[in-house]
């Protein structure tokens, strides 16, 4: 019986010839990622050798990734202290793949894996981090786990006891309009599917619009499959993976994709006809709560956000740009934006869509997490409604529980900075 | 028998079981006291010690969904609440399991608040409705891991194991 991508993966990290659905095992892993609350992980990793005598050192120090971005800089004495206990476990013991708060190495974990050439197609990748599904981007098996499996797998190099998930294969049929984003095309996915649709399941991405995709936009589409719910979301590698691998993360080694068989099995087959779709945008206070942007068209906004491990890349940043280049940011309405990465930043700063931004007014912050989960960098006020190219909006996301957020692709953010109110990109066309 | 305390519906998330703006507590000891923050009332009533252990929060489909944080399962854990739910998202029930939070698939459940339940190996039994619906195992993979004590134990074992091997 053929297997989809993620089987064949979890088959080769197990050393098997064979996986099926429902099979319990033990997967090698390959990459093993966390950012600041690395600190916990090191506290249930230091629990797990208490009383073995044996010392607490990590399985292999090359192939554990920390990436401080999710309050960068400090945002109290608090997270200070975590991470300078992470900054200390780092030196003891010996690990490589450390980005920390600078310039010249620093941004979101999930720009800094992929563009530091850490993801290779085929791997398993595991994260203490949710969005860790954006790595499937690469063709990896990458899914999120808590602070004390993160521990578990610093042990051991193994995630205990993974039971082989159910592949949905997503057939998208047509090709993305102008300013119609792969952003548009994962929330419309959600909204069909719903934020349970995917729960303990893979989603295989295919088909033209995929294909002509490139690693920026597929990034944006794993990135958001845990929002329906997905263990991961993956696109199995092809020439573009590739060339993103040789060209932007400076992988000069042989990749070798691993490739769906033509009989694989799925559990079902989404379809989705993309030539049609509008923009969307997701509604308070439910990631699936999605529509046309037609239908949430001049709801007034305070703050809009560009940016995020979803949306801060340097095409997000150019096309925002590109929308906003001569024009302004309307008044009572705040602009911020959060590239990816420092490496986007100076990009972005050479290719002057920094400039054209700044000239509109937006306000230009350091790369990292941001306002996205609540923590620091552009609190809401009550009632305030804010627009946003990150990935959740429950309520209370962006740290108060009596303001909204409105989810959307960096186009319809750029064209509503303009006008202040939920404005579709085409309009200006 | 043990009192529903706490009723929520679909989708309930881990920023609402644990709002990121606490992140950067992460001491299992530390953690209870943000509990479901941003509800005043019930979040009052469990730092007033009104919420006895063993007390059972019913929750719709797709509990827990959302960020990994591990805060949002170790916050239920030390206030000793069971989460009775339609069904949870993949990440919090992993990590549920891991840290010994009692929870309990049960995907037809209804109760409500001051409602009281028995859980079985089985069913939820209602008393106050006088009803019982089924639970849905959990998978065996993660009946171990709750049958070593949790992770922790269960890693302990397979590195001594591992080591022994060398």
């Amino acid at each position: 019986m053929g297997m989809t991508v993620v089987q064949k993966i979890l088959a080769r990290s197990t050393g098997q010839a064979a996986v099926k659905v429902g099979d319990v095992v033990e997967p090698r892993i390959d990459l093993a990622m966390s950012h600041e609350n690395a600190a916990l992980v090191i506290n249930q990793f230091q629990e797990v050798f208490q009383g073995t005598g044996l010392e607490p050192m990590v399985w292999d120090p090359d192939k554990i990734a920390i990436i401080f971005d999710h309050r960068v800089p400090a945002e109290s004495s608090k997270t200070a202290t975590n991470q300078k206990k992470v900054r200390e476990f780092i030196a003891r013991q010996g690990i490589t793949k450390f980005h920390d708060i600078r310039s010249d190495e620093g941004g979101i974990c999930h720009q800094i894996l992929p563009e530091s050439g850490y993801v290779r197609p085929g791997q398993v990748v595991v994260g203490t981090d949710s969005h860790t599904t954006s790595h499937g981007a690469l063709g990896a098996l990458a899914f999120g786990v808590g602070a004390t499996e993160m521990a578990s797998v610093w042990a051991l190099g193994r995630v205990l006891n993974v039971e082989v998930p159910g592949t949905i294969k997503v057939e998208t049929a047509g090709r993305l309009k102008k300013f119609v984003t792969p952003k548009d095309l994962i929330l419309y996915l959600i909204g069909k599917i719903s934020a349970e649709g995917a729960n303990f399941k893979v989603l295989e991405f295919h088909g033209d619009a995929i294909t002509k995709m490139s690693v920026s936009g597929r990034l944006t589409i794993c990135n958001m499959a845990v929002e329906a719910g997905a263990t991961s979301g993956i696109v199995p590698a092809d020439a573009e993976t590739l060339r993103y691998l040789k060209e932007e993360a400076g992988v000069n080694e042989p990749v070798e994709p691993v490739l769906p068989d033509p009989d694989a099995v799925y559990d079902k087959t989404v379809k989705l006809q993309l030539g049609r779709i509008s923009p969307q945008i997701a509604c308070p206070h439910m990631v699936d709560n999605v529509k046309p942007v037609e239908e949430a068209a001049g709801i007034k906004i305070h703050q809009i956000v560009i940016g995020s491990c979803t949306n801060g890349r340097l095409d997000d940043l150019k096309l925002a740009s590109q929308i906003l280049k001569g024009r302004k940011v309307a008044r009572g309405t705040r602009l911020l934006v959060f590239p990816a990465s420092w490496r986007i930043y100076k990009e972005a700063l050479k290719k002057k869509y920094l400039a054209d931004l700044i000239e509109a007014g937006a306000v230009i912050m350091n790369p990292g997490c941001g306002c996205c989960l609540g923590v620091h960098q552009g609190a809401l006020a009550d009632a305030e409604v804010a627009l946003s190219t990150t990935n959740r909006n429950f309520k209370g996301r962006m740290g108060n529980p009596n303001a909204e957020v409105y989810l959307c692709s960096p186009a319809v953010a750029a064209a509503s900075a303009i006008t202040g109110v939920i404005t579709d990109p085409r309009k200006g066309e | 028998m043990n009192k529903v305390v706490f009723k929520v519906g679909d989708d309930f998330s881990t920023d609402h079981i644990y709002p990121g703006r606490f992140m950067a507590t992460i001491l299992p000891t530390e953690t209870p006291q943000y509990a479901f923050a941003d509800y005043a009332d019930f979040n009052g009533k469990l730092k007033k010690k009104e919420v006895p252990a063993g007390s059972v929060i019913i929750a719709g489909k797709n509990f827990g969904c959302g960020s990994s944080r591990e805060q949002a399962a170790s916050t239920l854990k030390g206030w000793g609440l069971t989460i009775i739910a339609r069904g949870f998202a993949r990440i919090f029930l992993q990590n549920s399991i891991n840290l010994g939070l009692k929870t309990v698939i049960c995907p037809t459940i209804e109760a409500e608040e001051g409602d009281e339940v028995e859980v079985t190996s089985d069913t939820v039994i209602n008393k106050t409705k006088k009803r019982a619906y089924y639970i849905e195992p959990l998978p065996r993979a993660r009946q171990v891991i709750l049958d070593a004590g949790g992770l922790i134990p269960y890693t302990r074992e397979k590195l001594l194991e591992m080591r022994r091997k060398k």
